[in-house]
């Protein structure tokens, strides 16, 4: 009986597998065969555009990418986004831990009616905002600084709501214990909060770095005009897309180059964000 | 004498504590809140406002009240360019609504369930789903672009191999929004997967079994245990989809550049696109652009609506 019911669920788990190992092979594809056409020489590529070895294998293109600043300030573009990123996510994670705190842990009169007014800010289509926003940073001599990609977003409503929620779960027995020895806000907040939360603020970290890193149409308003040093990956990448100054290997390899270290980091912290992304499905 | 001195000493002592206390939220909550007003709730009241101005950014006294012409403009007056860039981007912004949110979230149905059977290589097949996510667009559409090319593509030389004769993908309709389509499939499909992969392991496993005993197969018992079992997350991500492709902007922007143009209709270009291009750069007319994005907010909004009351009595 217990055999019996074992094989049966293997059947179910081969069943699956034998669907899903098509569907992913075909999901890998355009990603190893980039990242192998970017070793292969340019003859090669157009001779055995379909194969998956190269004949030839050059490092031509990735030397040229990291050592000519001048003409392909790939690793330029790639520290600008980097450095960006990560401000914006501290910054983010500042100002949305702090509030968070507020609003799960301390009381105040309208407390509940504030946050689900800020709740309520996200069914705000943010198209509304962008021309006033474009405006904003004229005003603000903001336009090509890097200020316009760190603290517009970084009172991120769903950074909030992931914190709070983790933040209603620490035990209030640790907080009282703490104020009963004379602890004030700010050190609960600073000894015993933060202490506890790390992985809150992993999984919001990591959300705020990848919708930085990833984001296009803002930081091409911003750059886009400005001096090619200054952009960030995605809109210095689709220049290079859009141009014919570059020939189409080399784009592909930095295209490849912008990918590995999201890919990296992202095989690190999978389990982070795939927990995070399911969280932001368990609310009502 | 000494002893009401004494209240009164300690009702302004109490009061201080009292003040105190109650700036202790305000302090935490003052960067938030700084922020969000300045970049949230600011701007969407600007927007409002500037949409009913012939807005100029940088002459002031080259601005004007409008009263509703912006919307007349570009709803009403078939005379004005400005009607035909908002009609068609809106034809088109729909026109990938349709085709696009009912495909995002079959398909990651269909993969999360999959999934949800525990195949042997799980992890494999979850990462190597999901992980298109974390690439940017300009990534996502420079690898494609080679997949798509006309001669030279991936995709065309493979079917040369089998003798079938690839159309022009990013240059003829319908094979444009098809390659537009397969982009965004393949980008974002991953994040609808993991939230409806989440939701399904928190189904009850017991109703399975009973399944199992009435003799209903997999595909019964997904229907009809899975899919009621997840309800919250599919009406959720109903809504973050549509949303998103309301928001389109990259995938036709970098893949297609708008185009094809048939026969002066610009097949591709999005309301996105427009809204962009009208509201920023030398011959900006952003009141124009902003009356066009609060229609979009406006359609978005009753959209949603819409949505969450059929799902809602779906629900009853």
């Amino acid at each position: 009986m217990a055999e019996k019911r074992k094989r049966r669920l293997n059947k179910g788990r081969l069943i699956s597998m034998a669907i899903l190992i098509p569907i992913t092979l075909l999901w890998l594809v355009p990603l190893v065969w980039g990242f192998v056409t970017s070793f292969k020489t340019d003859a090669d590529i157009d001779a055995h555009l379909l194969s998956f070895i190269p004949r030839e294998f050059t490092l031509d293109r990735y030397i040229k990418l990291f050592t000519d600043f001048e003409q392909y300030p790939v690793l330029l573009w790639l520290w600008n986004s980097v450095y960006t990123a990560a401000l914006y996510t501290i910054l983010h994670l500042v100002v949305v831990s702090l509030a968070a705190y507020a609003f799960s842990l301390l009381r105040f009169k309208g407390q509940n009616i504030l946050f689900t007014c800020v709740l309520a800010t996200m069914m705000i289509p943010t198209v509304i905002n962008l021309v006033p926003m474009y405006n904003m940073m004229v005003a603000f001599d903001w336009i090509g600084s890097p200020l316009a990609l760190i603290v517009p977003g970084a009172a991120g409503v769903f950074g909030l709501f992931i914190m709070r929620q983790f933040f209603l779960g620490i035990p209030k027995s640790l907080i009282e214990s703490a104020q009963v020895e004379g602890a004030g806000q700010f050190t609960v907040f600073l000894r015993i909060v933060l202490p506890l939360s790390s992985s809150a603020f992993m999984v919001a970290g990591i959300f705020a770095f990848l919708s930085n890193w990833n984001d296009y149409m803002w930081p091409q308003i911003i750059m886009g005009a400005e001096d090619i040093a200054m952009m960030t990956l995605p809109v210095g990448l689709s220049l290079m897309q859009g141009s014919y100054n570059y020939d189409l290997g080399l784009t592909m390899t930095a295209a490849i180059t912008s990918a590995i270290p999201v890919l990296i980091l992202f095989m690190f912290t999978q389990e982070k964000v795939i927990e995070g992304i399911a969280t932001s499905g368990m609310k009502d | 004498m000494k002893r009401s001195c004494n209240r009164k000493e300690t009702k302004t002592v109490n009061r201080v504590a009292r003040i105190r206390k109650a700036l202790v939220p305000v302090a935490f909550l003052l960067p938030f809140g700084i922020i969000f007003c300045m970049f949230v709730i600011f701007p969407f009241i600007f927007g409002i406002t500037i949409s009913f101005f012939n807005w100029n950014m940088f002459d002031a006294s080259r601005t004007s009240f409008a009263g509703f012409g912006n919307y007349y403009k570009i709803l009403f007056n078939s005379e004005s360019i400005y009607f035909s860039y908002f009609w068609n981007g809106l034809k088109n912004t729909l026109l990938f609504v349709a085709i696009s949110v009912p495909l995002l979230i079959i398909l990651p149905l269909i993969f999360a369930g999959l999934l949800d059977r525990k195949p042997y290589g799980f992890r494999f097949f979850r990462f190597s789903l999901f992980v298109p996510t974390v690439l940017s667009i300009s990534t996502v559409v420079i690898i494609w672009s080679w997949q798509f090319y006309a001669n030279g593509g991936v995709i065309n030389e493979f079917l040369k191999k089998i003798g079938i004769g690839g159309p022009n993908w990013l240059n003829a309709q319908p094979w444009a929004w098809v390659a537009i389509l397969i982009v965004t499939l393949w980008w974002t499909i991953g994040t609808n997967m993991v939230i409806f992969s989440a939701g399904m392991k928190n189904v009850d496993q017991s109703l399975y079994e009973a399944a199992k005993l009435d003799g209903a197969g997999a595909i019964r018992s997904f229907w009809h245990i899975t899919l009621p079992g997840i309800s919250n997350q599919i009406v959720l991500c109903l809504l973050m989809t549509m949303i998103a492709s309301f928001n389109v902007y990259g995938q036709p922007q970098l893949l297609t550049g708008g185009g094809p143009v048939i026969d002066g209709d610009f097949t591709t270009t999005v309301l996105m696109m427009r809204i962009r291009t009208i509201g920023m750069g030398a011959n900006a007319n952003p009141g124009v652009s902003s009356a066009m994005s609060v229609c979009m907010g406006i359609i978005m909004i009753a959209v949603s609506i819409v949505q969450s009351r059929v799902s809602k009595r779906r629900g009853d």
